[in-house]
């Protein structure tokens, strides 16, 4: 993981002051297709936060220790500073498998409802 | 391994949610949908209203509709026959059978590959579509439109002008 040092900085329209970017992390199994439309999902969300969508960190699961050690509830998962945009369905297995999201309109998805992802980034950056 | 457009189908004799066996030839139908689904996949959640909607619209055109749950209940216990019976009855019913393949030996014979993967048999039982219910998981105004083109040609006697197209979703679960 990089340090904080490392990540890169955003610009706040509001303060105009430079702020350390939160780091991004995508987490995902090729198994299971959503991960595309939910990684395009994810970094217009960070263009609309004003953030470096270059700078997430894409991290393929590729084996059930893998995704165990990771602590990976399934595909896809994105965290910001370590923290799951969603909490994990209960009920659901864990792992290698699609992971079950909710949007807002209650509909089941295997990605998060992207005002999810973008609410998530910005709540993130106004703490 | 998977059947080709205009085989007949596999036959098969699985247990219900219901309490029931039920065949895949009952006799009578114009047409029979048969479709892998299971309890855990995001994909098979979020089509299950459009297909369940399905089995309502062409009940009484002919159509029979089975859905099947092949996944190895060991590695997921969500989808145990227990736990397809429990969502059934938590759901105020289907309207149309749930049925077990615990051996996994209909989704070889089948080459069910997907949850959801639908196959839509003539009233011959021969393999007329194969895929997805429609192009996305995420729009339920499309309404399972592919499954229904399909259904709407099997009942006119012709061959549907979209025959396959590629099954979207989880995989199916298989034992180690």
């Amino acid at each position: 993981m990089p340090s904080s040092s490392s990540r890169r900085r955003a610009f706040s329209a509001a303060d105009a002051g430079p702020r350390v970017s939160p780091e991004v992390e995508f987490l995902w199994w090729s198994e299971c297709p959503s991960w595309e439309r939910a990684l395009a999902d994810l970094r217009a969300a960070m263009v609309e936060n004003g953030l470096d969508p270059a700078s997430i960190v894409e991290r393929e699961m590729a084996s059930e220790a893998q995704a165990e050690a990771a602590g990976f509830p399934g595909s896809p998962t994105i965290r910001v500073d370590g923290a799951d945009i969603a909490q994990p369905a209960e009920g659901m297995p864990r792992g290698l498998v699609c992971r079950v999201y909710l949007r807002r309109d209650g509909r089941v998805s295997p990605q998060p409802d992207p005002l999810d992802v973008r609410d998530a980034l910005a709540a993130r950056l106004s703490e | 391994m998977s059947i080709e457009l205009g085989d007949t189908a596999p036959g098969f004799e699985l247990p219900g949610t219901d309490g029931a066996d039920h065949p895949l030839e009952a006799g009578g139908a114009k047409a029979t949908v048969v479709y892998w689904t299971c309890n855990h996949c995001p994909y098979a959640l979020a089509w299950h209203d459009r297909l369940l909607d399905v089995a309502r619209d062409y009940a009484d055109r002919g159509v029979r509709v089975l859905a099947v749950n092949s996944n190895d209940p060991d590695r997921y216990p969500a989808d145990s026959f227990e736990a397809m019976s429990e969502r059934v009855e938590g759901e105020g019913g289907w309207p149309h059978p749930f049925l077990h393949d615990a051996s996994q030996e209909v989704a070889q014979a089948w080459g069910a590959e997907k949850t959801p993967h639908v196959f839509v048999l003539d009233g011959d039982l021969s393999l007329r579509y194969e895929g997805a219910p429609d192009s996305d998981h995420d729009d339920p105004t499309l309404g399972a439109e592919w499954l229904r083109e399909a259904l709407d040609a099997v009942l006119a006697g012709e061959q549907p002008e979209r025959s396959r197209t590629p099954a979207v979703g989880c995989g199916v679960k298989w034992k180690p």
